[in-house]
């Protein structure tokens, strides 16, 4: 398959769906076809160039930046987005409104730690340490310190953000 | 505008020959910021992360490693890479964020040649070759001679960056860098030290304190004259600063944005210092 994409249609695999997206401008990043295109505005846009995390999404099982990726080049890839991590019910995960009522393990200890105050870094922060968590489920104070240094966040002081992962952490371990 | 996503070189090559024009675009973390910025709209554009051969690497017999243009730094920060290469297994991981260390990619890097790509010290410590290859030839080119100055490379516009080629070392290797944090940062001053204990030379090559990164021949060969490099004591303090002294006189910095001159100066001494003394402590 050599395809060749002007202004058409094409479709990205999301949160385990086909999500096709029509009349775009095939220059536009994924951050903004996942927030103006098909209605899951979880990935929040700052920066645009990749220095605050906010936007990130996993693809392919790596957590990158959407903003820095062409929609258009990421046909054929798995994308999951914050609204994609609710694990009971991934299909429910079309539109922000299906999950309001749901959080995932991550983002409950985000609540009940403190992590999150404005709340603008947070969606970011939990597809990273979802990422992290996952891969590496007894992280060292480093590993964590690491995997989140994409991810600014200038309301916690990160302390709280910590204190949230550690307590995912001791959650898991103990339901293992 | 069109987006073409082959699957292969020969693909690639295909989409190029037939737009001409086309922008070359591989983990996205540089052309991106220029798209979303308006102050790059490409015509046409070839997505090469999708093929697969370009995001392989391979050990060769000749005691060399080749590495896919499209290999992620995340893969060159762990695991067999970071013991074959561990100066460019730290350079991969200072480049920006994992989100971008998950996106970026050596060929990206030797694209855009930023004289503040991570990688690119590395490389030219390292004598490395890269890979080009068009639709009717492939060459090979010396860093040296890829890399011609600010964003601007050896590449003719109907080529393809497939792969770079290094050589294995034996001997200390490392890389360091200053900017203004730990983490997300571009370089202010950057510098790569690779010993040769074969050869019984060592090799220093600097970023983002010239227009090209830059070999300091001259203070390589004059620590080979004052410290025996097959040495396994500590170099003496005097002769690490002035190796230092004599590395910093040999960077070309400017004034930027992100730094001043003097300041890159002083800094790129000051790594070179750190960076033989880690070779060897005492």
């Amino acid at each position: 398959m050599n395809e060749s994409l002007g202004n058409e249609m094409y479709t990205l695999h999301i949160n385990g769906q086909d999500r096709p997206v029509v009349d775009a401008w095939v220059g536009e990043s994924l951050l903004y076809v996942l927030r103006e295109r098909l209605e899951l505005p979880g990935a929040k846009g700052a920066c645009e160039q990749g220095e605050c995390g906010s936007c990130t999404v996993l693809m392919d099982g790596d957590a990158v930046c959407s903003c820095l990726v062409m929609a258009a080049t990421a046909v054929g890839s798995d994308i999951v987005t914050v609204e994609g991590l609710i694990e009971q019910n991934p299909t429910m995960a079309i539109t922000a409104q299906a999950i309001t009522s749901q959080v995932t393990d991550v983002q409950q200890a985000f609540i009940e730690e403190g992590g999150v105050q404005c709340g603008f870094c947070t969606p970011g922060l939990i597809v990273a340490v979802h990422h992290l968590l996952d891969k590496n489920p007894d992280p060292t104070e480093l590993e964590v310190k690491e995997s989140i240094s994409g991810n600014i966040c200038r309301c916690t002081g990160y302390g709280r953000i910590f204190a949230a992962v550690e307590a995912v952490v001791q959650v898991r371990k103990a339901n293992s | 505008m069109t987006v073409a996503i082959p699957l292969t070189i020969r693909e690639a090559l295909d989409a190029l020959s037939n737009t001409p024009d086309a922008r070359l675009i591989q983990g996205g973390t540089d052309m991106m910021v220029e798209i979303n910025f308006n102050h790059l709209k490409p015509n046409n554009m070839i997505a090469l992360r999708r093929v697969q051969e370009l995001r392989t690497w391979k050990k060769n017999i000749d005691g060399t490693v080749t590495i896919g243009a499209g290999v992620p730094y995340q893969e060159m920060e762990t695991g067999e890479l970071k013991q074959l290469i561990p100066a460019l297994a730290e350079a991969a991981r200072t480049v920006g964020s994992p989100q971008i260390r998950a996106a970026g990619t050596l060929g990206g890097n030797l694209g855009t040649c930023s004289p503040a790509g991570d990688g690119l010290p590395v490389l030219f410590a390292l004598d490395a070759i890269v890979h080009l290859e068009s639709s009717d030839a492939s060459r090979d080119l010396s860093i040296h001679e890829f890399m011609l100055g600010v964003k601007r490379n050896a590449r003719n516009s109907n080529e393809i960056i497939t792969a770079v080629t290094v050589p294995l070392l034996d001997g200390w290797q490392g890389y360091a860098k200053v900017g203004v944090r730990n983490a997300m940062v571009i370089s202010v001053a950057s510098a790569c030290l690779a010993v040769d204990t074969t050869t019984q030379s060592v090799r220093i090559a600097l970023g983002a304190v010239g227009p090209t990164i830059i070999r300091c021949r001259d203070a390589e060969f004059w620590l080979s004259g004052q410290f025996d490099l097959s040495s396994t004591s500590g170099i003496d303090t005097a002769v690490a600063k002035e190796f230092g002294r004599r590395v910093a006189l040999e960077s070309k910095p400017i004034d930027d944005h992100r730094s001043t001159a003097e300041y890159r100066r002083h800094a790129v001494g000051i790594l070179a210092q750190r960076l033989i003394t880690r070779a060897y402590p005492s």
